[in-house]
Formats: C-alpha cells, structure tokens, sequence
C-alpha cells in the first residue's frame, strides 16, 4: 500500500458558519411555516364573512317565510313556486334577456370592426387607445343622467334628429322594445371600447406571417379576417362574451336611471324595462320579503351560470 | 394598407367622436341654464352658468352630494390601499412561497371570481343590521377589503416580477418574510398594483347597488347622490348634468393621469385571460 496520498490534510477545521441561536432559528421555522397562511388570511376572513357567508345563507333565507320581523316559518321551496308563477319575474327575465341581447351582441361586433382597424401601423395609436375606452372611465349614474336626457321624449336629442327626417316624436320610456334600445344604448357605448381593447390584445400576437401566407394564396381581407382573425382571437372572444353576459344578467344602474319618478325600481309603470337585479331589489328593500327577494337572487345566480355554460359551449363549438 | 389610411383614420375619428360625445354633451348642459335645455338645435358649446349650477348642487339640502362626494372619496382611497395591500400580500404568498393546500387555496380563489357578490346582498344587509353598520360608510367599505380579481392579478404579476434568487438571499440574509415583502416585494409589484389600484378606485367609485340597500339617503355615496337628483329634481337638467359632471371629474383626472397604465392593464389582461 504506497503511500500516495499526496492531499494536504487540513491544518484546522474549515470555519463552519456560524449556528444561528436557537431562539432565532425556531422563530424563523415559525415564520416559513406560518407567514404564507397569515399572508393569505384577511382575503379568506374577510371572504368568508362578507362573500361566501351570504350567497349560502341567501339559499337559506329563500326557504323561508322572511320579513323585517326576521325568519318566519320554514316553507320549503314554496317561494320558489310563487316565483314560477309570477308574471312580475318572468317579465323581468324577459327584460334582462332582451336587454342583455342588445347590448351585448353589437357591443362585441363593433368592437371586434374596431379592434381590427386599430389594428393597423397607425399614427398616434396611443391617444386613439385612449379616446376608445374614454367612456369606462365614468360615474355609471352620470352615464345614466345624460343618456336619460338624449333619449327624453320631449327635449331629446335622438327625438330631435329623427326629427329631421320627419319622424314622430318617440316615447322612449313607453314600451319595451324603445326603453331596451336606449338602456342597451348606453351599455354599449360605455363597454365598446373595453373589449375592442381585449380584441386589440390578442390580434397583436397573431403572428404577421399568417397574414403574409395568406395574402400570397389570394385570400381577402374579409377571408383573412374570418379564417385567421376570429379563430386565433377566440379565447378573448369566449372571455369577453362570459363577462358580457355577467354582467349584463346584473344590469342595475342605467334602467334605475333611466326609469326616473317614482316607478324607477319597478322599471316604468308597466315594468317595461325593469331587470332581474331592479326585481330582487324591489320584492327585499322596498317591500322587505326577503325570503322571496332571495329567491329571485338565487335564480339569477342559476341564469347565470347556466349561460355562462351555455356561452361557452357555443363559442368554443362555433367554427 | 397605405392608401386606405386617411379613409381609416377618420372612420376611426367619427368612432372616437362618438365616444366622447356624450361626455361632452354633459360639460355642455352643466354649464348652461334650463331654458336652452330642449332646444333644436341644442347647445352645442359651453356656456358660462356653470360655477353657478355646482353651487346650486352643492346647496341642494336634501341630495347631500357635498357629503356623497366626501363618503365616496374616502371609500374609494381606503378600498384601494386594502385592496392593493392585501392582494400583494396574498399573490406574493401564492406565487412565490411553499405552503401546504397553496394549489387547492388558489382554486377556491379562482372559483370565487364567477360568483357575482350582489348575489348576497340580503344577508349581508342582515350581518349589517346585526353589525349595526345600517347606513354607516363601514358597510360599504369592510367588505370590499379584499379582492379575488386582486389577488389572482397580484399573483400572475409577482410570478414575473419577482426572481427567487432573490428571496433566498434575503432569507439567507435573515429577513423575516413580512420584511422580504416589504421591502423587497412590495416595490417590485408596484407597476401591477398601480393598474390594481385604478381599477379599484374606479370600481369603488362606481358601486351602486350595495350603497343604495344599505345606506340613506341622509348619508349618501356620490352615485346614490346622483340618483336621487335624478328621481327628485328630473326637470332641473342642469342641476343634474353639474351633479353627474362632479361625480366624473375624478375619474377623468385618474384616466389623465394613467391613461397608458389603464390600457396597458386591460391588454395586459386580455393576453393572459
């Protein structure tokens, strides 16, 4: 056995580093183990307490007979046959239904016309982007207020162009079909620009060559845009289309609005134009039966949900 | 492409036009009197009543839109500091530190996002009621506290923002997690929890139907102020136009401010959604 190792033998111990105290080294286990939960707590209480808390008990309250007294007698689901038989909500289905249709369905086709032109090397793209979302930075009641006044039956600024072209007077708040166009009106003017942003977002990482392809085969504009555009845009489509819908079951402010006098929460006289959201409202906060007013709200929850399926169902069979 | 252009940016004009009309329309009658309202055709430059028509609206006893602007600004800033602060203190726990059930957590977070909140508004009203917090600003501003939306963005953000060589050396360093995120974290979020912060602040801003349940009209927020003008004093267009135009200032100003910030976020959004 030939001595031939040859390493150097280390004269002293290599420094170790220095051993924390022991105090400093379990307050430190402490704070890794627990700092991520104390870090997510306030949203999870507050969550809890204020969010999750009441959409369970609101189906708790719906079984019952409740009212300012508090919880009467436990009725089951009889609230909720009441409200299969209350003309008063399915009218207010029929309004938010109609209403969301209008307002969503030329809000994201505008919006997708005026994505694709932003869409282009433009000058000054900047102050363009901004003059389009401009109206989502409003108060949502002034919206209300100066669409009100454009849509007035007698000092109007619609009325007065129709005017001229010898068209009578219309009694915007009257009838369904006149009080739905102007509160769709105002819906998409103010969201138009939003998802034509969203639009924008996702044309901008189509990549050029796709186009370039498709120009040399000879495909239109119109082609490019049907066969390139829409499908590789179609997550923002689906996106926009479920908030849209969302938000649109939820529609609240601009009827209240528009409604102004004393039948605003019940939509006009005839409840013309009143929504779901305006219902709920009304049966809980003015007539205080809050076991029915919660039964309306949980059957916009279901609506909801169910075409927020239904949507994206359709959008991602579509094409 | 090259010769469509002018044809292109005045379709494009006209769309930006439209857009902005009826913000200007509202500048327009809240600067003018009542008489002209109506007219055909109607006024279409400013007149000079406006500084007129505001302090009407701010000596209108019963709107209280003084008090209105006063609950819904402090609303708006408290909102959108707790907001931002818990929503980076929990995306930066989601993004970047290991904790047991930190995927199942996240979920429920994300699942929280479709629920539409107005949905619980009656038995809020009653934990209100218990609370004693009837017509109190705490009722509209405790339970906005925190965000789902706030949280997932926070978290997408600190993902990118935040390398974990980084919190390592702080924590070989000896900082407590709370510091790392204070002094390390917080900065680096700043560009996301500013575009958090706007959207926040204008959501607050806006909130309607929650205010309307829960608060009276004694002690309004500026919408619920703005509403009341207009079921009460609906023939006074100016005095209406002056409270809505009041009600939008502070938007605009934000939107000046952080115009790019603002559709920086929104596209920014959009990718990932």
């Amino acid at each position: 056995m030939a001595v031939t190792d040859v390493r150097p033998r280390p004269v002293a111990p290599p420094p170790r580093a220095p051993i924390p105290p022991l105090r400093h080294g379990f307050l430190s286990l402490v704070d890794t183990r627990w700092s991520p939960y104390l870090f997510i707590a306030p949203f999870f209480v507050i969550f809890a307490i204020f969010g999750l808390f009441p959409l369970a008990y609101t189906g708790w309250v719906s079984l019952h007979e409740w009212d300012l007294g508090g919880a009467g007698a436990f009725i089951g689901l009889d609230n909720y046959t009441t409200l299969f038989g209350d003309p008063d909500f399915w009218n207010a289905v029929v309004n938010t239904l109609g209403m969301l249709v209008l307002a969503t369905v030329p809000q994201l086709l505008l919006a997708m016309v005026l994505a694709s032109l932003l869409n282009q090397k433009l000058r000054g793209l900047t102050l363009l982007r901004m003059g389009v979302v401009l109206p989502i930075v409003t108060s949502v009641a002034a919206v209300g207020i100066v669409f009100s006044q454009i849509f007035d039956r007698d000092a109007g600024m619609v009325n007065g162009i129709l005017g001229l072209f010898d068209v009578a007077p219309i009694d915007w708040r009257a009838d369904k079909w006149s009080s739905w166009t102007a509160i769709a009106t105002m819906v998409n003017w103010r969201w138009t620009g939003y998802n034509a942003l969203i639009y924008l977002a996702a044309m901008q990482s189509i990549p050029r060559e796709l186009y370039e392809a498709a120009t040399v085969d000879g495909a239109s504009k119109v082609r490019q845009f049907r066969s390139i555009t829409v499908p590789m845009i179609r997550p923002s489509i689906i996106f926009t289309v479920i908030v849209s819908t969302i938000a649109g079951m939820q529609l609240f402010t601009e009827p209240l609005i528009f409604g102004q006098g004393g039948y605003a929460i019940s939509g006009g006289s005839l409840r013309q134009f009143q929504t779901l959201s305006m219902y709920m409202f009304e049966k809980a906060f003015r007539d205080f039966d809050y076991g029915y007013g919660s039964a309306v709200a949980w059957m916009i929850f279901l609506l909801i949900t169910l075409l927020a399926v239904v949507n994206f169902l359709v959008t991602r069979r579509g094409n | 492409m090259r010769r469509s252009q002018p044809l292109l940016h005045l379709t494009l004009l006209a769309a930006i036009a439209l857009s902005a009309f009826p913000l200007y329309w509202l500048f327009v009658v809240a600067t003018r009197t009542n008489d002209v309202v109506g007219d055909w055709p109607p006024p279409l430059v400013p007149g000079g009543n406006l500084g007129d028509n505001v302090s009407r609206l701010f000596s209108t006893e019963d709107a209280h839109f003084l008090l209105g602007l006063v609950n819904s600004a402090f609303a708006s800033v408290t909102v959108t500091m707790a907001v931002v602060f818990f929503s980076s203190l929990a995306g930066f726990a989601f993004a970047k530190l290991k904790f047991r059930g930190r995927n199942g957590l996240l979920l429920v977070i994300l699942g929280t996002m479709m629920i539409p909140v107005q949905m619980g508004i009656i038995p809020l009203y009653m934990i209100m009621v218990e609370l004693g917090w009837q017509n109190r600003m705490q009722a509209v501003i405790v339970p906005s506290l925190v965000s789902a939306f706030g949280v997932f963005l926070m978290r997408q953000y600190a993902e990118r923002a935040i390398p974990d060589e980084l919190i390592e050396a702080a924590k070989v360093d000896g900082c407590s997690t709370f510091r790392i995120f204070w002094t390390i974290v917080l900065p680096a979020l700043r560009p996301g929890a500013a575009v958090l912060g706007l959207f926040t602040f204008m959501g607050t801003w806006n909130e309607f139907l929650w205010p309307l349940a829960v608060l009276e009209s004694d002690n309004p927020t500026v919408q619920f102020s703005l509403s009341q003008l207009s079921t009460t004093y609906y023939t006074d267009y100016t005095l209406m136009f002056a409270g809505a135009l009041v009600a939008t200032v502070p938007l605009l100003l934000v939107f000046i401010a952080f115009g790019r910030q603002i559709i920086g976020g929104i596209m920014e959004g959009a990718v990932k959604a």
